[in-house]
């Protein structure tokens, strides 16, 4: 018998019970546009982190402080904390030259910023002119903080878009002054925004030379046993292939200057931003699975009700089924039509669940809400999973209709 | 046609056996018309399902158009079910909102005939029981005369071995019985189609040439039956 044959049957069983079958479906359609859904904004999460990191330049280095925690640390254990400090940077200064564009030392605070009635808490980072070109800021207005601005320790500041539009409106903020911790700095630079990178508003920030910042602002908090420490230490590759050559003796100066033997621990950390990205791709990534199994669970929860729709339906049917033994249907041709029938029922819910998901994912995306992008493969993976389900469900009733006898099928009242 | 020897047929019901059919042997000739007759409980049904192939025998010997049923698994008696015996029912068993062709096609669908074939033999069937006309109404759109002609034209349309009807007119009122039997009978005379008739009743059993009465699983008497009842003979109170 023919696939087209069993599907027109199916039909015309699932028309008889319109109501029931919408009903059936709706479980799959809901389990099927939560999953697509679901799965769209995690992959969306990833994209959107993945951009704002590659945005910053593939081919940089960062060096922060700190031991690479494995597993959690044993209680009464004395943490040690660890320390960058400024000759780190000065000593990679000199001793890098190959494959190196640019290596960039930084310190960061919060402090609260205010220009006339306006105040913000902001976070304030001491850096030197290759911040802006390895972070890849582009200047909206004026200029960025210069090598000269760091040998004069001059009092200027340069501020992210956010911070700009926050203090000063519409208003454009070149020559006015602003204030952070009482110490007065000329503005003489926006930047053009760059969008948030995973969690935290690169935009929402104000710059200032980091010698400015160590004798005029910062004070002892920027101080370790009277060494200047910085937050971490950026360095721009030339090319993607000496990454690993310059990770190396990035790791081989440091360990060195921190006189760590070779059984230590490293006292800091050098990431790549392909290593960030791998860290925070593998964390959506576990997010987006954990989604994608709640979503799952509502799919299985509509995979029974689908079988208990067919096990009443193949009650139902009892006589029917009987006819069709008496006037020739073998075994096998009756598991096929209500496994076609439950299938059918499945792959519509599925179809129709896809369309919700991605009309779903679009919404979230029109709005701005949350960031979510529909691949080809998530709506597969629902898909398969939908019409898995049908047959998995639907094997059990369509066993049980092709196992009764006909002539107790045909008696059946 | 058919010959049947000895045959058993016992159900387990709990602890008890129940010996529906205790040793039944008889022969059926192509062409005959013949009743099965017995009051409820004498084992008739289960005759009926055996002779029908939808029940295999516990023991005993089938040929049915000289091929024995009695061994066959379960597709290969679906196929002679659909190929050899045309099934008729007291409660039409016709396929809800579907079309009278659609439900005469039914067995030909089975029996993997498709297309044009399929839709001319159906609608042959439906012309032989005076129907042609009607072809495109579902069940409910049909009296319970019409309902049991398409019925019958789907038991014909395969061309079986037997025609196998189980209380044709039980459904029916006295008037469209007349019609119904008076089809069987002429499908009997004109065609020499072989009918089987399966009854309690003695007046729709006297319309055969032959009855085989039954009780307790156990063949009691099979007469020949001299003056068949002309279809529309009053029912004379006995």
């Amino acid at each position: 018998m023919l696939f087209s044959e069993n599907f027109k049957i199916a039909i015309r069983a699932l028309r008889a019970n319109k109501m029931r079958s919408v009903l059936t479906m709706l479980g799959i359609v809901i389990g099927v546009a939560t999953v697509v859904a679901l799965l769209s904004i995690g992959k969306g999460a990833t994209a959107s982190i993945t951009s704002s990191i590659q945005s910053n330049g593939s081919n940089l280095l960062t060096v922060s402080p700190g031991k690479l925690q494995s597993g959690p640390a044993s209680a009464g254990q004395s943490q040690q904390a660890s320390y960058l400090y400024y000759s780190d940077y000065q000593l990679l200064e000199r001793s890098l030259a190959d494959n190196v564009a640019a290596i960039v030392p930084s310190y960061q605070s919060s402090y609260v910023v205010a220009h006339e009635d306006e105040s913000f808490s902001v976070s304030v980072k001491g850096v030197t002119e290759d911040y802006q070109t390895t972070n890849s800021y582009e200047v909206a207005e004026g200029r960025f903080v210069t090598d000269g601005d760091n040998k004069s320790q001059s009092l200027v500041a340069v501020l992210g878009s956010q911070t700009a539009e926050d203090l000063f409106g519409g208003l454009t903020p070149i020559g006015k002054t602003i204030s952070v911790k009482g110490v007065k700095f000329e503005v003489v630079g926006v930047l053009e925004p760059k969008g948030s990178s995973g969690f935290v508003s690169s935009d929402d920030a104000v710059f200032i030379p980091l010698e400015t910042g160590y004798n005029k602002l910062f004070g002892s908090t920027a101080t370790y046993n009277d060494r200047k420490i910085v937050n971490s230490i950026s360095v721009s590759v030339t090319t993607t292939e000496a990454m690993d050559t310059v990770s190396a003796q990035i790791k081989f100066l440091l360990r060195r200057a921190h006189n760590l033997t070779s059984s230590d621990e490293a006292d800091f950390n050098v990431l790549s931003q392909s290593d960030l990205l791998s860290t925070l791709t593998s964390v959506t990534q576990i997010l987006t699975t954990f989604l994608g199994a709640i979503a799952g669970i509502s799919l299985l929860v509509g995979g029974i009700g689908i079988m208990n729709i067919m096990l009443v339906s193949v009650t139902e049917r009892t006589k029917e089924i009987g006819l069709r033994k008496a006037v020739g249907a073998t075994r096998n041709q009756i598991l096929t039509q209500f496994l076609i029938e439950t299938m059918t029922l499945s792959v519509l819910g599925g179809i129709l669940g896809i369309l919700f998901g991605v009309g779903l994912a679009l919404v979230f995306k029109a709005t701005g809400m949350i960031s979510s992008v529909i691949t080809a493969d998530s709506i597969f993976l629902a898909f398969t999973f939908a019409l898995a389900i049908g047959v998995f469900f639907g094997l059990y009733p369509a066993y049980r209709a092709a196992n009764l006898h006909p002539m107790e099928a045909l008696r059946y009242e | 046609m058919i010959q049947t020897e000895n045959l058993m047929k016992v159900y387990q019901m709990g602890d008890s056996e129940v010996r529906a059919l205790n040793g039944a042997s008889f022969t059926i000739d192509k062409g005959e018309m013949v009743a099965i007759m017995g009051p409820s409980g004498s084992g008739k049904s289960t005759l009926m399902s055996i002779i029908g192939c939808l029940d295999a025998p516990t023991s005993g010997k089938y040929m049915l158009d000289g091929v024995s049923v009695e061994n066959m698994d379960e597709a290969k008696l679906a196929e002679t079910r659909g190929r050899k015996i045309g099934f008729v029912f007291q409660q039409f068993n016709l396929l809800a909102r579907t079309s009278a062709l659609e439900n005469v096609m039914l067995p030909l669908t089975y029996a993997g005939v498709s297309g044009k074939e399929r839709n001319d033999r159906a609608m042959k069937a439906l012309d032989r029981v005076g129907l042609s006309q009607r072809t495109h109404h579902a069940p409910n759109e049909l009296s319970g005369g019409q309902q049991q002609r398409v019925a019958i034209a789907r038991a014909l349309v395969n061309e079986p071995a037997i025609l196998l009807a189980d209380e044709p007119t039980g459904a029916l009122d006295s008037k469209t019985s007349v019609e119904i039997m008076d089809l069987f009978q002429s499908l009997h005379k004109d065609s020499g189609q072989t009918v089987i008739l399966v009854t309690h009743d003695s007046y729709v059993a006297r319309h055969t040439d032959r009855i085989i009465k039954i009780s307790d699983g156990k063949i009691v008497s099979d007469e020949e039956n001299r003056n068949p009842l002309k279809a529309g003979t009053p029912r004379m109170e006995e």
